[in-house]
């Protein structure tokens, strides 16, 4: 399979966006000026990071990026010692992430690295579920930190305080240093990110290749099946809603948290009833912690959780108040999951001749179903609950940038860089202190303005899914679970990118998430707050799904997705309520049009329009 | 009457018997083929019905026809390799067996049951299929030659009494005397049953293993389908249809429908199987609903647990009656290549290791991409 060279891509600047590069770090550029660095990013294979990134980053964004760059790679290469694998190399062109595992090649350090690794990760498999807590435990202490810190406001004169308790502090200093207590804290948590994750799908991905050698044809939403069923805290923020359903219904207040989408209309509303009271009690123990829960994955700052815009969550609690007074069953089918687990788990274990493999078989599923849990509940604490404090804190420091006249909105600190934002804060902190004016209110709205206008043409650019030179082996767990990276994936990759109009394709794949076939009318909606619009027993075309689409599940009747595996919410989701999926098909919502009837195959990962 | 004579003689020595009314350890009196369709019914499978002439009704006409008698002599001085020979006395005992009709009794009782075949399935003169069922199928290097042999869209006593004797004759091809001698297998002790199966009128057949040929995944059932008879996909002459269901989920997932040029189909003057061009406008279309192909899966399944191992089955959807009741096994036998691999093959796994171990050792091995 022949890929394009990367220098060759980014060589093809997009007119207009000339000198995007300090846009991002230096160390993400693709170099024609070092000999050795060229030849290396040549020699490797770097795939588009599709399934975190659909959109081009914002400047301010690959915080995040940076931040998984350093804590998978450093748990892979320097903390568990994984014999075959360093770390996970990272590019970037036009503001689209690419990223490539960098192997170990020479045998001989591969082999003295072996005991390491079992000692390493023998330690935490061994010890797992006693290692999580503790892992919770500095979680949420990470989480409170971060709500308590302090974004201060620069005064024209500072409080009597600082001189009565002799401070010997200024507001300038810690608006400075809180604000990089914010950046550290959001390091901090994705180091607690990997802490499990890498040896957490390591389990996965190797019980999942045990299985498909046993079983050729086995699809792997039926193994990820095996390990279902399981409680993981994803999905309680939909519980809620559920529950403050039930709990409108029991106190009468059904109509008045029916009457309008607006929430702060249904909420004075509420104010007024002495039952209404009681439910919004209800609500705010609800909305600690589970409300942080994001519109999106999380991962850049227009996703905005259900705490910032209570329409989303209020249209779930009156889709679920609709669908208690019409008398179905608004409850998981757990009893049901669980069943349909353990009798497709015992029958493919039943369908093992060789004893040797049965007892590998058992050994594997155990150890996938101890790390389970974490592999999808880390989600909630990292990229959920703190993501969504962090953004709203980020959100104060750029309201002290605008109030400076740094930037004109709010909005717009998402086009600088993290390093850029340390800077403006210097230059807003020593003029306030001197009493002059920042010399970034001249040249800041300049850049932002320009930057907006590249960040507008990044998004109409087609990033190639591969650059680079493929290998022919890959061992990092991550590469092959996440991302999916496969001989026939590559190949797919390779022909979607070759078609050139979207609206002539009639028939395409993605992965099979959830069985069954159905027809329908195809809704898109791109973002939560669409999924209002959808009408009972239509099909939802979306760019992803997360916990906060929930609700959206309880109308439809199959579920399509550009981005995402059989471990996706979507699938995860879909298994439970019987429904298809196909996911992580690259493009349904550009290639699918809302009212239009199409088929979803959702054993096969087929989905065919009716053009 | 030899009805009654059947009748009166009980399970001891019928002379002829439906199929719902033996077992698989019945080869000796109904040859292997009969007994398995007995087996199928009795597991609750759906089998066209029919009825089998068995071993002792053999016996009975190869005494009446003088044949058992003649055999001996004519066979006494014949050596394995000497091909003129063995032609003369083919011919010679063939032509003895062809010409002799059954006795008058047995005559009766073939026509007795055919009537009440033709009853059960509301046509006519049913169309039947008549087949040996030979009882030595598991000797060594089983093909005996003839032992194969089947005739399709056979209507009438008439017809089917002379398709039963040309079942018989079969045995004593030039091939399979020679085979016999070679083998030490003695003449006399060779016992036939043949079988008179209604013709399934298929608007959709073809054949199903309990298991992917492709990478003998026992997971899965693999299904191959063409509109119209099933000997297109029994013989190759079409690309099938291919569909995999997942054995434990029943639900399909590969669908690979083929450019289908040939369809087998009834002629409705001769009453007899006729291949013809499929038109072609249906030649991309697949030839079996989804609800079929789950419902024939479930029925593989069945089989397969029934037998305790993976089979290969041929099936059919017949079009003259309704759906929910039109699907037939037509025939159910062991599977045999991939179960003879798989005895031989070692554990995916060598030896189970813990977890740990495990994840280290696939670590180091990686995932192929290319």
């Amino acid at each position: 399979m022949k890929f394009p060279v990367p220098h060759d891509v980014k060589a093809a600047t997009i007119p207009g966006t000339e000198g995007w590069e300090r846009m991002y770090p230096y160390q993400y550029q693709f170099v024609t000026d070092d000999p050795v660095r060229n030849q290396y990013e040549k020699d490797m294979f770097w795939f588009y990071d599709g399934l975190h990134y659909p959109e081009p980053l914002y400047p301010f964004d690959t915080i995040w990026d940076e931040a998984w760059f350093l804590a998978l790679s450093q748990y892979n290469n320097r903390i568990f010692m994984v014999p075959p694998v360093r770390g996970v190399d990272h590019r970037m062109i036009n503001g689209y992430v690419y990223i490539s595992p960098v192997p170990v090649k020479n045998p001989e350090e591969i082999g003295s690295r072996v005991p390491h690794f079992m000692e390493r990760a023998g330690h935490y498999y061994k010890n797992w579920d006693e290692l999580e807590k503790k892992w919770k435990v500095k979680m949420e202490a990470t989480i409170r930190e971060l709500e308590k810190l302090e974004i201060p406001r620069l005064a024209d004169m500072e409080d009597i305080s600082v001189v009565t308790d002799a401070v010997g502090e200024s507001k300038g200093y810690h608006l400075l240093k809180n604000y990089d207590d914010l950046i550290n804290l959001g390091i901090k948590c994705w180091q607690y990110h990997f802490e499990f994750l890498n040896l957490g799908y390591a389990a996965y991905v190797f019980f999942l290749d045990f299985v498909q050698k046993l079983f050729p044809s086995i699809p792997a939403q039926r193994v990820t099946q095996m390990i279902s069923g399981i409680d993981v805290i994803m999905y309680q923020p939909d519980e809620e809603l559920k529950k403050l359903a039930k709990r409108a219904i029991e106190l009468g207040v059904d109509n008045a948290v029916t009457f309008s989408q607006e929430w702060t209309e249904v909420e004075a509303a509420l104010k007024k009833l002495p039952k209404g009271v009681e439910w919004l009690t209800s609500l705010n123990l609800s909305r600690e912690p589970w409300f942080n829960v994001s519109t999106g994955t999380g991962w850049f700052h227009h996703d905005r959780s259900w705490n910032d815009a209570m329409n989303i969550p209020l249209n779930g609690i009156q889709t679920y108040i609709q669908k208690v007074k019409q008398g179905v069953n608004i409850e998981r089918p757990m009893e049901q999951v669980r069943a349909e687990r353990d009798r497709i788990t015992a029958e493919y274990r039943g369908l093992i001749e060789k004893e040797e493999d049965r007892k590998q078989f058992d050994e594997l599923l155990g150890c996938a179903k101890t790390v389970f849990p974490y592999v999808e509940n880390h989600l909630f604490y990292v990229e959920h609950w703190f993501h969504s404090v962090f953004w709203n804190k980020m959100r104060e420091v750029a309201a002290i940038l605008k109030e400076h006249g740094i930037i004109k909105d709010v909005e717009d600190v998402w086009l600088l860089r993290r390093d850029e934002i340390k800077q403006a804060l210097w230059d807003v902190v020593t003029a306030w202190a001197t009493g002059v004016t920042p010399r970034g209110t001249q040249t800041w709205p300049k850049e932002v303005e320009w930057r907006k206008g590249v960040m507008q043409k990044f998004k109409e650019w087609n990033a190639p899914p591969a650059i680079g030179t493929a290998p022919e082996v890959i061992q990092e767990p991550f590469t092959i679970v996440l991302w999916g990276v496969t001989n026939s994936s590559l190949a797919d990759w390779a022909k979607v990118s070759e078609v050139k109009d979207l609206s002539t394709v009639k028939e395409f794949k993605g992965f099979a998430g959830s069985p069954g076939i159905v027809e329908g009318k195809a809704r898109v909606c791109r973002t939560v707050e669409d999924i209002r619009s959808l009408q009972e027993g239509e099909i939802l075309v979306a760019p992803t799904t997360s916990p906060s689409w929930a609700p959206a599940f309880a109308k439809i009747k199959a579920c399509v997705t550009d981005v995402g595996g059989v471990m996706s919410h979507a699938a995860i989701v879909c298994r439970e309520y019987g429904m298809p999926a196909v996911v992580g098909t690259g493009h349904a919502t550009k290639i699918i049009q809302t009212g239009m009837m199409i088929r979803v195959d959702g054993s096969s990962g087929a989905i065919t329009v009716s053009r | 009457m030899a009805t009654n004579l059947n009748a009166a003689a009980g399970a001891a020595a019928p002379e002829l018997c439906w199929f719902e009314e033996v077992r698989k350890d019945d080869v000796a009196l109904v040859g292997g083929k009969c007994s398995s369709l007995g087996e199928l019914i009795n597991a609750g499978v759906r089998v066209p019905p029919g009825f089998a002439l068995t071993t002792h009704g053999y016996s009975r006409f190869m005494r009446d026809a003088g044949v058992s008698g003649e055999i001996p002599g004519l066979l006494a001085n014949v050596v394995h390799d000497d091909l003129e020979q063995l032609e003369l006395a083919s011919r010679a005992i063939r032509e003895m067996i062809e010409q002799h009709p059954f006795a008058w009794e047995l005559e009766d009782a073939v026509a007795e049951y055919y009537r009440k075949l033709s009853v059960r399935c509301m046509v006519p003169a049913v169309p039947v299929a008549v087949r040996s069922s030979a009882t030595a199928e598991d000797l060594p290097g089983a093909s005996f030659a003839g032992q194969q042999d089947t005739y399709l869209w056979i209507r009438g006593v008439d017809d089917l009494l002379h398709h039963a004797r040309r079942c018989i004759s079969s045995l004593f091809t030039a091939r399979a005397i020679s085979y016999r001698i070679k083998m030490g297998f003695p003449h006399e002790e060779v016992k036939l049953s043949v079988g008179f199966q209604k013709m399934a009128n298929s608007y959709t057949a073809g054949v199903m293993f309990t298991l992917n040929p492709g990478n003998g995944d026992r997971s899965v059932i693999a299904i191959d389908a063409n509109f119209g008879f099933g000997e297109s996909v029994v013989s190759g002459e079409v690309t099938p249809d291919h569909f995999i269901v997942n054995k434990i989920t029943l639900d399909i997932l590969e669908r690979t429908i083929c450019n289908k040029e040939i369809t087998y189909t009834v002629d409705p003057k001769t009453q007899k199987s006729v291949k013809i061009e499929t038109p072609f406008e249906r030649q991309n279309v697949q030839s079996i609903i989804d609800e079929e192909i789950v419902e024939l899966a479930r029925m593989g399944k069945a089989i397969e647990k029934h037998y305790g191992r993976q089979m290969d089955i041929e099936w059919a959807v017949d079009k003259d009656l309704p759906a929910g009741g039109n699907i037939f096994i037509l025939q159910a036998r062991p599977e045999t290549v991939w179960s003879e691999k798989r005895e031989q093959e070692a554990a995916v796994a060598g030896k189970a290791s813990s977890a740990m171990d495990f994840i280290l050792s696939s670590l180091l091995t990686g995932k192929k991409v290319s």
